[in-house]
């Protein structure tokens, strides 16, 4: 569903140029688990990022579910992003005065749904990350592994075709980061695909193929063990 | 997506920002404040004019030496200087040409210096009309004997010591007795009451019963002087003569003047039509110089809103980057901050509608006007309200829709 190729990303930097992304080729299939790997600055939240139709690529081919996105306007952009993609990130990026419903809600309403669908689908997507009693209250009233659930719920809200998740417990301690882990092992139990990106090994260990980036290359890409 | 959902957002992130909304509507609010007030001032003021306030009677007209305060000065003040004044002579002698013509003719003498009325141990205020009239001068000015008795010819041709007073004044000098055949003092020279007038309120902030006349040649007798120059004021017989009444009018001023035919006038003429005319010119004019400070006080709220709107897309920056990244559109983010930009400028326009309406009503209230709603100039104060909201909101919200998504998530 996913294919890039020659995917490269350049950033100026006043007189020097910056290399994120040297010629990247990916593919990813329906309903797989990827783990996206490398160092610090090695470019997989550029590589995310650009998975996740909020960057473009310098140079390089994007075929989304068939579609070259190279070629999409701002407005078909952001249409994938909210009917097709669903992001995580390591900062939850809750919208801070809205309640975790409102929040939730929040795709739905740029998809055009009702308010009675939008809500009673907000609240199913909150009880599957076992939120439902913490719909009212505000990001600040709710703990990191709480928000990350609800940034969680809201990406899954609209019903992606694939769930991207930088870093997503790079903000959380040990314990909450493998209950994060968890649910999005029964996301993918669920039928979903996952991308997950980060540089720690157990968390990784969670997806069925791992793919490690180093300075802008793919190093190795194979099956986790 | 729905438009209505944009405007929750939009009122929302409006609440969150409360002083600040506030501090950038009042500026709007001044803007229509000033217009909106003045438009209602003017607009009751007109109305009532026009609908039957007859400041000179029905049919009535008017000469004297100088046009009316709404257009006097500048330039023609000179010309009007040099004019001869008008003397009690040509004043008689314009009401005997205008025997058969015209029956109420009116002579009036007043030298413009608020009087103070004296009763044995009791005052007037100094500030009391006082003037000379003929027979006719209540008839010409719209008041009715009370108690007691008008002038008389005789009255006025022998320039007997008498006097009508106001209301204000009786109740002042006489609030336990009847003042007719009381002797009071003006001036220093002493008047017998022979009128008490019906009380008329009070019209454009003055009490029309702080008068005193006495006869007009009487008047010209005791403070007779150079400066004083005559008030006639005439009315025709009916609607159907007026026009022609005026014509004779004119004619009859002439010869009591000594004008030769190829004199210009040297007298000016009044009649309702003339001061509704001018009226409209002064309201004209102050209307539109409030349209040039209400323009200006819009334009700088204008900038206030523009300045008050880049500042919240800045601020709001990681929202914006949070919206796109879930999917809104560009057209969504505009609408959204466009409506925010709306609803400060209407809301600023609303409260100054409201204001003005009151505060113009209570202006022409206390000019003895009616209260009215000016529904049109409301109207257009709030067209011209959403025009400067989408005018000057426009380029933060197309500012806003324009982020990049990545670098507006980024944003701390
Ligand atoms: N907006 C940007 N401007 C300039 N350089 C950037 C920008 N974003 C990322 N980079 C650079 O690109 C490289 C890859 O960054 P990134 O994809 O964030 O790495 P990672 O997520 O693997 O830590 C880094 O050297 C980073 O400094
Ligand atoms: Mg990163």
């Amino acid at each position: 569903m996913i294919e890039i190729e020659g995917v490269t990303k350049l950033y100026k930097m006043g007189s020097e140029t910056i290399h994120a992304l040297l010629g990247v080729a990916l593919k990813i299939h329906r309903n797989e688990y990827l783990a996206i790997m490398g160092p610090s600055g090695s470019g997989k939240s550029t590589l995310m990022n650009m998975l996740g139709c909020l960057d473009t690529p310098t140079a390089g081919r994007y075929e989304f579910n068939g579609k070259h996105v190279a070629a999409m306007s701002d407005d078909e952009l952001a249409e994938i992003r909210n009917r097709e993609i669903g992001f995580v990130f390591q900062t939850f990026n809750l919208l801070p005065r809205s309640t975790a419903l409102s929040n939730v809600e929040l795709p739905l309403i740029y998809a055009g749904f009702s308010a009675q669908d939008r809500r009673a689908r907000a609240i199913e997507a909150l009880e599957n990350v076992g939120l439902g009693n913490r719909m009212t209250h505000k990001p600040n009233e709710l703990s990191g592994g709480q928000r990350q659930r609800v940034a969680i719920a809201r990406a899954l809200v609209n019903r992606p075709s694939i769930i991207l998740a930088d870093e997503p417990t790079g903000n959380l301690d040990s314990r909450t980061g493998v209950e994060i882990m968890e649910l999005f092992e029964q996301l993918y139990d669920q039928g979903n695909t996952i991308i997950v990106v980060t540089h720690e090994e157990d968390i990784a260990r969670h997806a069925r193929r791992i793919v490690r980036l180093r300075d802008g290359l793919i190093e190795s890409d194979r099956p986790a063990d | 997506m729905k438009i209505q959902e944009i405007f929750g957002m939009s009122l929302s992130s409006l609440a969150v920002n409360k002083l600040r909304s506030i501090l950038t509507m009042s500026g709007i609010t001044i803007g229509v404040f000033s217009v909106i007030g003045v438009m209602t001032t003017v607009s009751a003021l007109r109305g009532s004019i026009e609908s039957g306030l007859n400041i000179l009677g029905s049919n009535a007209f008017q000469f004297q030496k100088f046009p009316s305060g709404f257009s006097s000065g500048g330039e023609n003040r000179r010309k009007y200087q040099l004019r001869r004044n008008i003397t009690l002579e040509q004043g008689q002698r314009y009401q005997r040409l205008m025997e058969g013509i015209a029956e109420v003719v009116s002579l009036e003498l007043y030298d413009f210096t608020p009087a103070q009325a004296v009763y044995q141990n009791r005052k007037t205020t100094p500030d009391q009309t006082f003037g000379g009239g003929n027979q006719h001068y209540l008839a010409a000015n719209q008041y009715a004997i009370e108690t007691g008795r008008n002038f008389t010819e005789g009255d006025v041709e022998l320039a007997r010591p008498l006097c009508v007073i106001g209301q204000g004044v009786a109740k002042k000098l006489f609030p336990a007795e009847t003042p007719i055949g009381k002797t009071i003092k003006v001036r220093g020279r002493a008047y017998m009451v022979i009128g008490l007038l019906a009380e008329r309120g009070t019209s454009f902030g003055q009490s029309q019963d702080d008068i005193i006349i006495v006869p007009v040649s009487r008047f010209q007798m005791e403070f007779g002087n150079e400066r004083q120059s005559l008030n006639i004021a005439t009315q025709a017989l009916s609607q159907e003569v007026y026009n022609e009444t005026i014509d004779k009018a004119i004619t009859a001023m002439r010869i009591a003047r000594g004008l030769k035919p190829e004199d210009e006038n040297d007298f000016e003429l009044f009649s309702n039509e003339s001061l509704i005319a001018s009226f409209a010119k002064v309201a004209d004019a102050v209307a539109a110089g409030s349209f040039v400070i209400s323009g200006i006080a819009l334009l700088a709220a204008g900038v206030g809103i523009m300045n008050i709107m880049l500042v919240s897309v800045t601020e709001r920056t990681k929202e914006i980057g949070i919206r796109k990244s879930i999917g809104a559109r560009k057209i969504s983010i505009l609408t959204q901050f466009l409506i925010e930009a709306v609803a400060i400028s209407l809301a600023g326009g609303l409260v100054g509608i409201l204001l003005g309406v009151a505060a113009g009503n209570g202006l022409a209230v206390w000019m003895k006007a009616s209260i009215i709603f000016p529904w049109l100039w409301a109207a257009i104060g709030l067209l011209v309200c959403s025009g400067i909201g989408v005018g000057f909101g426009f380029y933060p919200a197309w500012k806003a829709a324009s982020l990049d998504p990545i670098e507006a998530l980024r944003y701390e």
